[in-house]
């Protein structure tokens, strides 16, 4: 037994160049921006005001950062799988190994859908719940920023993975028998599960701090039915991860008890059972991609009411519609495994059921058709983003319900049809949600708008490349291509691939634009400053200055209306007083910035790293300083701090200055 | 632009997927049952969904801000007329096509028996890492990569997998299943023409995953007995001892027959040496198997 466990200096992959320049360029880019940061001298800043804060704006930013590089990443795997299949055609082979694609559609489906698209929706949720409730901060601020340290370690271990051993070469979903440890001996497997495991308590932690806070810290007169549809989706998608999640927990666990301890869970000998896997993977998997879209819809829903200049249409069919999907997703999942054999009346139930939610999802459709039906439209980049997305994701609706017929998908399963279907739904939905988010909510963070021209060059990139990527993968399903091919021999698929492949390029030209767009608004944010409330908007984050002051509001709103701050305007329209004034500011009790999510996370990548490897006395000093550090934050004196009155209404005359200029 | 690319991959698919293999061209009953559910599902969503596309870009170009014969109407916000056609529309729509899916789910399940006065052929399948194996136990004749078939004769598959899970499809014969060890899956498929059907494994199962396809050989009825007279008169045994070799791990193996097959083989790799107490795996809960 070493002392470093399985670890030895033949986990670098020094052979493979396409690894270790990747891997080189990732060390650089991580030691440079350290070099940089400490060079300036912004790391006692970065420590005080970033790291250890607790501020859910902070974090729902930070959040945000960690998804947008890791769609950077995904993306680079996205490319990579797109110019292989196109050039390996016939008794071509390609660029890239076996051994080297298998990671490579692993870890892209893994990233994208674990640590691009969920940090994605909790940071946007982290920004904009509080402020939409008009509350000063998450349930537990504290947890929240754990929860934040512990998504960022699984995010650590993936990318380690490229540089350090291998990762997981059995797909996205890793179902056993092949993730077990008799087919997949490596540590691939073993860096997918801790990633996850480690990143699926953060989650978590997340859920129950959302359900926490948007049950119990509402602003006063904020009743159920007054909370911004953003509010109800995120409640939605938050229920779905406290009820979702401990299964990934467990059936993980399950997994790894099988590849450290031989158990026999899901083995093909002694007893084990595989198919329990697929069935519990997708127990949670179903409502996951509910947790995903969930929150875009309330995003959607924002983004349309405010352009269009009118409340939402049918508001309380919208609510209902978000919590019947809610429920619903959670009788679906096996309509990802009709081709297991199960009896006609078992297939018939599950694809019965899985139409069922197309009606929710239906009307929500058409609840923003009628909100925009009589509204005075502006055509701003995120209403584009939305528009897009309508006629996007009802494309990817169809064919998800044509799936959804068992003897279409004995036909359909496992093809590109399958990944066309996915993309068109989660591209088109979450990611274009997400997108519509980020330029709407952009100012309210960073008190500048982002620049217009540059938005909408990344949205029409975005969109015409994604149907030129993923339309030829419908044609290329329906041809019999099935998906994770490394090379093929029927060479009239070629074409098609190619063409995917120049969409995927279209699409990185937009993914540029995006980034020239920040660099843009960045360097001219004079220009592009702005006051509290730049989009004419309707609810409650409006009301308070761009960017918000750390207490969010200086006296929190009496809420009388659903569209609460669009009320207070049309109340206070012809009075000149702005509304600080009237009111009698206190002094506040704020929570205290604190290292224990950063350093919960330390230890958890320490603890994460030495499980993959087998180096049990490294384990034991992640796990005994996680519980050290979970102790001295139990014990904690003092935990608030108070912002006294005169600073707030100094902030607040200020921003009544700007606001007037 | 975006339409446009949406009809040219539309009509594309159609005609390359019409005359090419695939999905869009089945040449047995149970391809020709699956495409005509899928056209018939995608024909009731279409005659929404485009309605829908449309509407929704009319709407959003009519009601921009620039357009003053627009009438803005800031506070049209429900209207219960509008909420019981915003209910009933996407429901009726559901209850077609779910009715489809239903009846569909019933006629061409994979299990039951296609109806014909043709004696089916039994045929049982084992997915190798990463080749087929087929196994005609009636016959006493094996092959591997390469399944033929006597044209109009109903086939009945067994399935099930040495290791790692398989799915075995054959597009333009119809329904995939998956092979899965230690466990029996059961397919029915039929070829009314002659001609040779691309088949493949459609679930990811390893390294050699990418060459796990065969030929699927549909032939006459003579052409099929004189190719079991061929198959029988030439080539090696399959026993325990030639199974242990066939089993280790290739891939891109070049199709070959074995001129017989020992007794209940294929019973042994469902529980086979991977699963050492054998009398232990046949007394296991049957809760999530597809069958005992």
């Amino acid at each position: 037994m070493s002392l470093l466990g399985k670890l030895d200096w033949s986990a670098i992959p020094f052979d493979q160049p396409i690894i270790m320049g990747a891997s080189g360029g990732m060390v650089l880019g991580i030691g440079g921006v350290l070099a940089w940061v400490t060079l300036k001298g912004y790391v006692p800043y970065l420590w005080r005001e970033w790291i250890t804060s607790v501020d859910h704006k902070r974090i729902g930013v930070m959040y945000i950062i960690l998804a947008l590089l890791m769609l950077l990443r995904g993306f680079a795997d996205a490319i990579m799988m797109r110019s292989q299949q196109a050039l390996a055609a016939g008794g071509a082979h390609g660029y890239l190994p076996p051994e080297h694609f298998d990671q490579v559609f692993s870890a892209h489906g893994t990233i994208m859908i674990f640590f691009m698209a969920m940090p994605f929706v909790i940071g946007m949720m982290n920004f904009v719940v509080p402020l939409q409730l008009g509350v000063r901060d998450m349930a537990f601020p504290t947890l929240n920023s754990v929860a934040l340290g512990l998504t960022a370690s699984g995010i650590l271990l993936t990318n380690i993975s490229l540089a350090v051993g291998e990762f997981s070469k059995a797909g996205w979903v890793a179902y056993p028998p092949l993730s077990e440890l008799q087919f997949s001996p490596g540590v691939g497997v073993d860096y997918y599960l801790w990633a996850l495991q480690i990143s699926g308590v953060g989650t978590l932690m997340t859920g129950i701090n959302f359900v926490a806070t948007i049950l119990k810290t509402r602003a006063p007169g904020m009743t159920y039915m007054r909370m911004p549809v953003f509010c109800w989706t995120s409640l939605a998608a938050n229920l779905l991860i406290v009820a979702a999640f401990p299964v990934l927990t467990a059936t993980m666990a399950m997994l790894l008890l099988d590849r450290y301890l031989g158990f026999h869970f899901f083995t093909i000998d002694g007893q084990g059972n595989p198919m329990m896997y697929v069935n519990l993977f997708w127990v949670w998997g179903h409502p996951e991609v509910y947790i995903l879209v969930l929150p875009a819809f309330g995003i959607f829903s924002e983004v349309v009411s405010t352009f269009s200049g009118k409340p939402l249409f049918g508001y309380r069919s919208m609510v209902a519609a978000t919590m019947v999907i809610c429920v619903l997703s959670f009788v679906v999942w096996l309509h990802h495994f009709f081709t297991m054999g199960a009896s006609a009346n078992v297939n018939g139930f599950f694809g019965v059921m899985t139409m069922i939610i197309a009606v929710p999802t239906g009307v929500k459709v058409f609840n923003w058709l009628f909100t925009m039906y009589g509204g005075r439209l502006r055509f701003t980049v995120p209403i584009l983003w939305s528009i897009g997305f309508m006629v996007t994701f009802v494309i990817g609706g169809m064919t998800g319900v044509l799936m959804a017929v068992p003897p279409a998908d004995f036909s359909l399963h496992n093809s590109l049809f399958l990944i066309a279907h996915f993309h068109n739904v989660i591209i088109g939905g979450t990611v274009f949600g997400l997108m519509a988010g980020y330029n709407y909510w952009f100012p309210k963070a960073f008190g500048f708008k982002l620049d217009e021209g540059w938005g909408r060059v990344s949205f029409w990139c975005w969109l015409i490349g994604f149907y030129i990527a993923f339309m030829p993968l419908y044609a290329l399903g329906l041809m019999g291509m099935t998906r994770r091919m490394q090379h093929y021999d029927v060479t009239s698929w070629q074409p098609w691939l190619v063409v995917a492949a120049i969409g995927v390029v279209v699409i990185l030209v937009g993914i540029v634009s995006q980034v020239i767009q920040l660099v843009v608004s960045i360097r001219d944010r004079e220009k592009l400053r702005v006051t509290a409330d730049p989009w004419n908007g309707r609810t409650l984050e409006w009301a308070t200055a761009s960017p918000p002051p750390p207490w969010n509001f200086a006296v929190l709103p009496q809420v009388t209306d659903i569209d609460a701050f669009w009320k207070e305007k049309q109340d206070r329209r012809g009075q000149q007083t702005p509304v600080s004034k009237e009111k009698k500011i206190q002094s506040i009790e704020m929570p205290k910035s604190s290292p224990t999510g950063f350093v919960t996370a330390f230890f958890a990548v320490i603890f994460g790293f030495a499980m993959i490897w087998h180096i049990w006395w490294v384990a034991a000093v992640g796990v005994i300083g996680i519980f050290l550090v979970i102790l001295v934050f139990a014990f904690r004196a003092d935990e608030e701090i108070e912002v006294p009155a005169e600073q707030i209404a100094r902030f607040e005359l200020a921003n009544a200055a700007e606001t007037a200029r | 632009m975006r339409y446009v690319l949406l009809a040219v991959v539309l009509i594309g698919a159609a005609t390359l997927g019409g005359c090419n293999e695939g999905v869009l061209d089945p040449q047995g009953p149970i391809a020709v049952a699956n495409r005509q559910i899928l056209l018939n599902s995608l024909g009731i969503m279409l005659a929404i969904v485009i309605p829908v596309i449309v509407a929704t870009l009319g709407v959003a170009f009519w009601f921009r801000a620039s357009n003053d014969r627009a009438r803005y109407r800031p506070d049209f916000a429900y209207s219960g007329r509008l909420e019981v056609l915003v209910w009933s529309i996407p429901a009726m729509t559901v209850f077609l096509v779910g009715g489809v899916a239903w009846v569909g789910a019933h006629d061409v399940s994979p299990r039951r028996p296609i109806e014909s006065t043709v004696k089916p052929l039994r045929i049982q399948v084992a997915s190798l890492d990463w080749k087929w194996l087929f196994i005609y136990p009636d016959q006493g004749v094996a092959s591997v990569n390469r399944l033929t078939i006597p044209v109009g004769t109903p086939i009945s598959l067994e399935l099930t997998s040495s290791g790692v899970m398989n799915s075995f499809f054959v597009p333009q014969l119809g329904s995939q299943i998956y092979a899965m060890a230690g466990m029996i899956t059961r397919l029915n498929l039929q070829a009314d023409q002659a001609g040779t059907y691309r088949g493949f494994s459609a679930q990811f199962s390893g390294e050699g995953f990418s060459d796990m396809h065969f030929d699927a050989d549909a032939v006459t009825g003579e052409r099929f007995a004189e190719w079991l007279n061929g198959v029988r008169g030439a080539g090696p045994e399959l026993n325990a001892t030639t199974y242990a070799d066939l089993a280790k791990p290739s891939s891109a193996v070049t199709p070959f027959t074995y001129r017989s097959v020992a007794p209940d083989l294929f019973g042994r790799i469902l529980v086979s040496e991977m699963q050492p107490d054998d009398a232990m795996c046949r007394r296991y809960p049957t809760s999530m198997r597809a069958e005992k």
